[in-house]
């Protein structure tokens, strides 16, 4: 059993181990026949992190990952208070029309959208491309944190509230230290969904703002193709999102399907 | 819920809906602003390189592009796609979770190996992919039929829309186990006991015990998965570019070719109309389970 675990896993690892192992050969090593004997090399690393677009690039995607999920969560953190604390007739409605708006097709508004940012000159900025994250994981935002801070015994609010505090002040100082973890967690997940993200940063961005999603995919040209170089830029490009993804595994599962699998 | 809270005291209405305000109207924003403008697009002669042809097309943009091939094409595409990564990634899935589900040495470290393709940005899978597993002439593939003796394949020239499929279904494979081992582990291991002792063998077991016990998250799995397949379209972007001619255009494609490369506004939003039409029609089952799970 553990043979045919590890031989599945290591399978399905397979095309991302390779990645990683030919960002540590040389160019010629990279196209040569398969091999796992070679000395590795940073050659590759050096290069691409002493060119500066890379730099840009990854400092665009920081910028807009973090960004987005910031303003998210601000956003997200008193509508999900008032739904788990305070709810009404209302409540159910709003939380599952909130669910629905992500269900709504990004290329079904692409034009919309690409006409509005020209408009408006949001078209390759940083701007741009942190609104539609920050719209784009809301709803998911929003739901996560409402099922974490139902969690919370509802007692220990009422506490706070007897002791005179507004509702700034409870959610400053009661809600968010106690639900900490899951705010963590949410976040990272709204990290993970905006750094990989790729339909909008690759038709709203060209060169400026372009996060790296964006610039791995100019790799594609035939003209630019050096493997060793390609595999180390998308081995640092995908290094801290796949740390985090183990890290958030277990409420990846709530977040994407909404709680709607336990 | 809690009614009489609600109702009891009119100032907490009020203040609910101050701090849900900003949240409400921004999606409220976003998704009514370019849906409406998708809407009226859809019934508009609009194209950006021809400024002077404008005003009301009625139903010309569907017309034309209902009786455009490529159309149809790129719906038999997109359903070619969404299928069979679907039955790829469901019964992949559900085989793989029965198996993660046992123990074994290192499991825990296998189980992180086996869904992490699901983390890694789609441009990047593509490419490697493209590049170092089915590169004709140097990807790992070709060398592994070239030792066993076997005929190299060609991959993106020969079997375009598979090796798209093959990509997108190792993308998603991993967030079908991750569901159903997170389902999994809420099975009864009293009632898989049971069934033993009266003597079920494990084919018996995964029949009448675990897969009905997985039903609801594979019906998820396969919702949620939908809504993302319906629109594909990195993967496409950076392997083939919807080739070799329309090969591997799906409908996200298509919209986006109508869009950004031929500047037809118009009858880009009325593919736009379809997808949403689409889309939706998958999701009200969804949201439908997710209400119901929000009532227990």
């Amino acid at each position: 059993m553990a043979i045919l675990g590890w031989g599945v896993a290591l399978i399905i690892f397979f095309p991302i181990l390779w990645m990683i192992v030919t960002g540590f050969k040389t160019e010629a090593e990279a196209i040569a026949d398969p091999s796992l004997i070679f000395t590795p090399t940073l050659e590759s690393y050096v290069e691409v992190q002493s060119r500066a677009d890379y730099s840009k690039f990854a400092w665009n995607s920081v910028v807009v990952s973090f960004g987005s999920t910031l303003l998210a969560l601000l956003i997200a953190i008193p509508s999900a208070y008032a739904m788990a604390f305070l709810p009404t007739k209302r409540t159910r409605g709003t939380l599952l029309w909130m669910l629905s708006t992500k269900m709504l097709p990004s290329v079904g508004v692409l034009v919309p959208i690409y006409l509005l940012f020209r408009d408006f000159g949001l078209l390759d900025t940083r701007t741009g491309l942190t609104i539609v994250y920050t719209l784009m994981n809301l709803p998911i935002v929003v739901w996560m944190l409402y099922t974490f801070f139902k969690d919370l015994p509802r007692d220990i609010l009422e506490a706070g509230r007897m002791d005179g505090a507004g509702t700034l002040q409870e959610i400053w100082y009661l809600l968010l230290p106690l639900t900490l973890p899951g705010i963590a967690s949410t976040g990272l997940l709204s990290v993970i969904l905006s750094w990989n993200e790729a339909f909008w940063s690759l038709n709203l961005t060209t060169s400026q703002a372009a996060p790296l999603t964006a610039y791995i995919a100019s790799f594609s040209s035939p003209e630019g193709l050096f493997w060793a170089k390609l595999s180390a830029a998308s081995t640092m490009a995908i290094a801290p999102i796949l740390i985090f993804g183990w890290l958030t595994q277990k409420q990846m599962v709530r977040g994407l399907t909404f709680g709607a699998v336990k | 819920m809690n009614r009489t809270r609600a109702s009891g005291r009119t100032v907490g209405g009020l203040r609910t809906l101050s701090l849900q305000a900003p949240a409400v109207t921004l999606l409220l924003l976003w998704m009514i602003v370019p849906l409406a403008m998708t809407v009226w697009f859809s019934f508009q002669r609009y194209n950006l390189l021809m400024p002077g042809m404008t005003g009301f097309a009625g139903l010309e943009n569907y017309e034309y592009l209902v009786t455009d091939p490529a159309l149809w094409s790129a719906m038999g595409t997109t359903l070619l796609l969404v299928g069979w990564v679907l039955v790829i990634t469901v019964v992949g899935g559900t085989l793989l979770a029965v198996l993660f589900q046992q123990d074994f040495m290192g499991r825990g470290i296998a189980r992180v190996l086996a869904i992490s393709p699901f983390f890694v940005m789609p441009t990047v899978s593509a490419l490697v992919w493209k590049n170092m597993m089915m590169h004709p002439a140097n990807g790992v593939l070709a060398w592994l039929s070239s030792s066993l003796g076997l005929p190299v394949v060609d991959w993106f020239s020969s079997l375009p829309l598979t090796s798209i499929i093959i990509i997108v279904s190792w993308q998603w494979l991993p967030f079908a186990l991750l569901i159903l081992l997170t389902a999994m582990q809420s099975l009864d291991e009293d009632q898989v006991e049971a069934a033993r002792m009266d003597g079920a063998g494990p084919v018996a077991v995964f029949f009448y015990i675990t897969l009905p016990h997985l039903k609801r998250a594979i019906s998820v799995v396969i919702m949620i998965e939908m809504i993302f397949l319906l629109t594909i379209f990195a993967e496409i972007f950076v392997t083939t570019s919807g080739g070799p001619g329309l090969a591997t255009t799906n409908l996200a494609y298509l919209i986006y070719i109508r869009a950004l490369l031929d500047f037809d506004v118009g009858t880009a939003s009325a593919g736009g109309v379809i997808a949403i039409i689409l889309a939706n029609i998958v999701a009200i089952f969804l949201v439908r389970m997710v209400a119901k799970n929000l009532d227990s």
